[in-house]
């Protein structure tokens, strides 16, 4: 009886700090699902549409925070440094969270730091000129570029961003040289389109669809055509493999224990795989995923391959 | 009509309850803000801006928005009974509108203001109503070169205007261009003057940089001096003007009215400027100048019409072109990109519940200001009685919490106590603020533009005259430049000047 007691309470003690640490226990507390933009923006839309699944799910509270500052990296950042126990989740985007630790000094994370929990949804870009411009096909564009090499003004928004590796990835497929035009956001490169102060300008499918009366989208980054876009064609249906996106995600910092993992991992899954969710995420121009953390974590260091190569034809790889 | 489905889509947005609400609540610290001295719209708006952010985009607007106006309508109050501007497009108030106090005729003079305000709201409201949407549809023929132009322009007209010296107002101007090069270069990403610091990469913060320089600097600047407040004990009674004042003033006020719509659209402190402009006219105009000074009502009914109607002027170029003309329009354009609104020539045909409803609710924000400050104006004189020692650590207060709750950056907490003590020892040597302030809007647009007209044009400069929206407004440039050798305007310059003392917007 005695030695029946030691035994329980050895086993007990063993047992209670694994078991505090255990998935059957978490989450216990609120969790704080950061967000690195301004409030208003799509990450934060989604945020808000996922928060209420998500609370049923995992039977606590979800608080969105924002931490908005240098394009993402401040908060992926700060992130990086977070306590890893599953409390603090974070918003993370592709290409940002690859490029900005390859190319800018101040960005203190490295993209490995972020544990992917799911992709949820990508945004593919595609390429617009005017109504009424005089080009009328994405060939007549390439065309148009090979003659003037270096003349063709195209806008893009934000330097080292998913604009503006789709223009460099363009280029080095067909050959052209554009000239970049960095807006600081899809309103003024819309105006200056529109007013016919650029030729073209990379766009994303969300920002593009409101305005399919007011241009000529010549090529959209999916596979298949959008629903949303149904009169304007893809790259591959023109011959070109070429697929410009940016996608968007959820991640734990680096160190957050498996069994935490799987089961937020899960109830991210569960949730960006409602039809509901899908059917909103359609309708706003975006094309839903639902990569698991696993196949998100090969997703992400194959895009990483591709940039680093691209960064490093155009010298823009910071040197370690 | 097109203009009434507007109408009506403005009113559907404005006579929502939560809208009502946030209208009321905005005309109301306004009012406020307008009556306490020390603390003008500005430093307000930059306040309670983080208290938006929960509420949707319209409703925010409309609040900040009626901040603003509504604090035209409280500078005069101070102004009229105690012989304090209120916040600084009063100032010239304080001349006729003290005196009639003085005389027992405070009521009228009260009254003739607010109703004068209210008259010229309504006419700048309309203006901005015939204004603004073709102005945006032909705001699209503004790219690049075009919108460095007109910055360059607006500049000029801002430093030109200014109510001190104009070397101090350029070196404010240039100081603020120098802050704004801190950050990531928008054109070729890297990072400039950060430091390390990953917070300045989005560059020196606006909200911090103004409750520093019109909160943090204000308060240390008044808790040096004691503000001696004598006010009118008798009871203010008669506030209805009667029909010789109604006579005397309508003419004033339509003439201030339409004076400040246009003063508005231009760049610098619209309402001091409109509000001086709008007194002079009528001294002019009147048959017994020598009147003026000692009390006369068309002296008050002008310029507080003037100073009003200017409000309404201002917000054409921030909804067309997205450029704010003072530092009031330019937190409220730092408000529409928090809220996810991208500036510029599709505002309106964009986020039409966003115009029309803001539009509609300075209509409405008018009337309610109207109720607000004839019958309460007991009311307002008691909240100057508020003793300094509770009222200054409680701005403080606001301050730190409302820069704090933005980004949540002890970064900005500092940039703030620094912008403050800055602010004030500037305001010790008679610098201005709003060039300061508003070079940390525009500078990053200039160079932006500046540079992106460079790209365009693959380097030629010819660019900015080629393009003839842009030569007309470097030509505008130039000759304001030359103007002050031209002696008849200089001499109107100097006259001005001498009548501003004002500080703020």
């Amino acid at each position: 009886m005695k030695r029946f007691a030691w035994w329980s309470l050895l086993l007990a003690l063993t047992l209670l700090p694994a078991h505090s640490l255990a998935a059957t226990d978490f989450p216990k507390g609120p969790i704080t699902y950061i967000i690195p933009f301004p409030p208003g923006g799509q990450s934060d839309v989604e945020a808000r549409m996922q928060q209420p699944y998500l609370e049923k799910i995992l039977g606590v509270p979800i608080v969105v925070n924002y931490m908005p500052g240098a394009g993402g990296a401040l908060a992926w950042t700060k992130f990086a440094q977070a306590k890893p126990d599953g409390y603090t989740v974070c918003g993370i985007n592709i290409p940002h969270i690859i490029l900005q630790p390859l190319s800018q000094k101040d960005a203190a994370f490295k993209t490995d730091d972020l544990k992917p929990l799911c992709i949820f949804e990508s945004t593919p870009i595609g390429l617009a000129v005017k109504k009424d411009s005089k080009i009328n096909s994405l060939k007549e564009f390439i065309e148009f570029a090979k003659a003037n090499p270096g003349k063709v003004t195209v806008g893009i928004s934000g330097k080292l961003s998913g604009h503006h590796m789709a223009s460099l990835q363009f280029e080095k497929m067909t050959n052209t040289k554009l000239t970049l035009v960095t807006f600081t956001g899809a309103a003024p490169q819309v105006t200056n389109l529109l007013g016919g102060h650029v030729e073209a300008i990379w766009g994303n499918s969300s920002d593009l669809v409101g305005y399919q009366t007011q241009m000529k989208i010549l090529s959209i980054g999916t596979e298949k055509r959008m629903d949303v876009l149904p009169n304007f064609p893809t790259f591959q249906e023109q011959g070109l493999k070429f697929y410009p996106r940016i996608d968007r995600g959820v991640a734990v910092p680096k160190n957050t224990p498996a069994d935490i993992t799987a089961k937020l991992e899960k109830a991210f899954l569960e949730t960006v795989n409602m039809p509901e969710y899908h059917s909103k995420i359609l309708q706003a121009g975006f094309v839903p995923m639902g990569l698991n953390s696993q196949q998100s974590m090969k997703y992400i260091a194959e895009e990483t391959e591709i940039f680093k190569k691209l960064l490093a034809e155009h010298n823009l790889l910071l040197k370690q | 009509m097109d203009i009434l489905t507007h109408i009506a889509l403005g009113a559907q947005v404005i006579f929502q309850p939560i809208n009502l609400l946030f209208c009321f609540l905005g005309v109301l610290m306004g009012t406020l803000v307008g009556v306490l001295p020390g603390l003008g719209p500005t430093a307000a708006i930059a306040l309670l801006l983080p208290n938006t952010f929960h509420v949707s985009p319209v409703s925010a607007i409309i609040m900040l928005a009626g901040i603003y106006y509504g604090a035209m309508y409280g500078g005069s109050t101070t102004s009229i009974l105690v012989n304090i501007p209120g916040e600084a497009a009063s100032v010239i108030t304080c001349l006729d509108g003290h005196q009639m106090a003085l005389k027992g005729r405070a009521g009228p003079a009260l009254g003739i203001a607010a109703f004068g305000s209210f008259i010229a709201g309504t006419v700048s409201v309309i203006g901005l109503m015939i204004v603004a949407p073709p102005l945006a549809k032909f705001a699209l023929a503004f790219g690049p070169p075009e919108y460095f132009s007109l910055m360059l322009l607006g500049i000029i007209i801002l430093i030109y205007l200014a109510s001190g010296s104009i070397l101090k107002a350029l070196m404010m101007f240039v100081f603020g261009l120098l802050l704004s090069t801190i950050g990531m270069d928008a054109i070729s990403g890297t990072q400039r003057l950060t430091f390390g610091i990953l917070e300045l990469s989005d560059g020196v913060g606006l909200i911090p940089a103004i409750m520093g320089l019109f909160g943090v600097a204000e308060v240390i600047a008044n808790v040096e001096e004691e503000i001696k407040r004598t006010i009118i004990s008798t009871k203010v009674k008669n506030l209805l003007p009667n029909l010789q004042d109604w006579r005397d003033s309508i003419w004033p006020i339509i003439r201030g009215s339409v004076l400040g719509f246009f003063i508005g659209i231009l760049p610098g402190p619209a309402p001091v400027i409109s509000a001086f402009s709008s007194y002079a006219i009528e001294k002019k105009l009147s048959k017994h100048p020598e009147k003026f000074g000692t009390g006369v009502i068309q002296g008050v009914a002008g310029p507080e019409a003037a100073n009003n109607a200017a409000t309404g002027g201002a917000f054409i170029p921030l909804f067309t072109l997205g450029i704010p003309v003072n530092s009031v329009i330019a937190i409220l354009l730092g408000a529409f990109m928090i809220h996810g609104i991208q500036p510029g020539p599709m505002i309106i045909s964009k986020y039409p519940d966003l115009f029309w409803g803001t539009v509609m609710s300075m209509y409405l924000g008018n009337a309610m200001l109207l109720v607000l400050n004839l019958p309460l104006i007991g009311l307002w004189v008691q909240v100057l009685k508020v003793p300094y020692p509770i009222l200054f650590p409680l701005i403080l207060l606001f301050c730190l919490v409302g820069v704090y709750s933005l980004n949540y950056s002890l970064v900005e907490i500092a940039l703030m106590i620094g912008f403050g003590v800055f602010g004030y020892l500037a305001r010790k040597f008679q610098f201005e603020m709003a060039p300061l302030v508003l070079a940390i809007v525009i500078g990053p647009m200039m160079e932006n533009n500046l540079r992106l007209a460079l790209v365009i044009s693959q380097g030629s400069p010819m660019i900015f005259i080629t393009h003839p929206i842009s030569a007309l407004f470097i030509f505008i440039t130039l000759f304001l430049l030359i103007s002050p050798f031209v002696p008849w305007i200089g001499r109107r310059r100097q006259k001005l000047q001498e009548k501003v003392e004002g500080e703020e917007v």
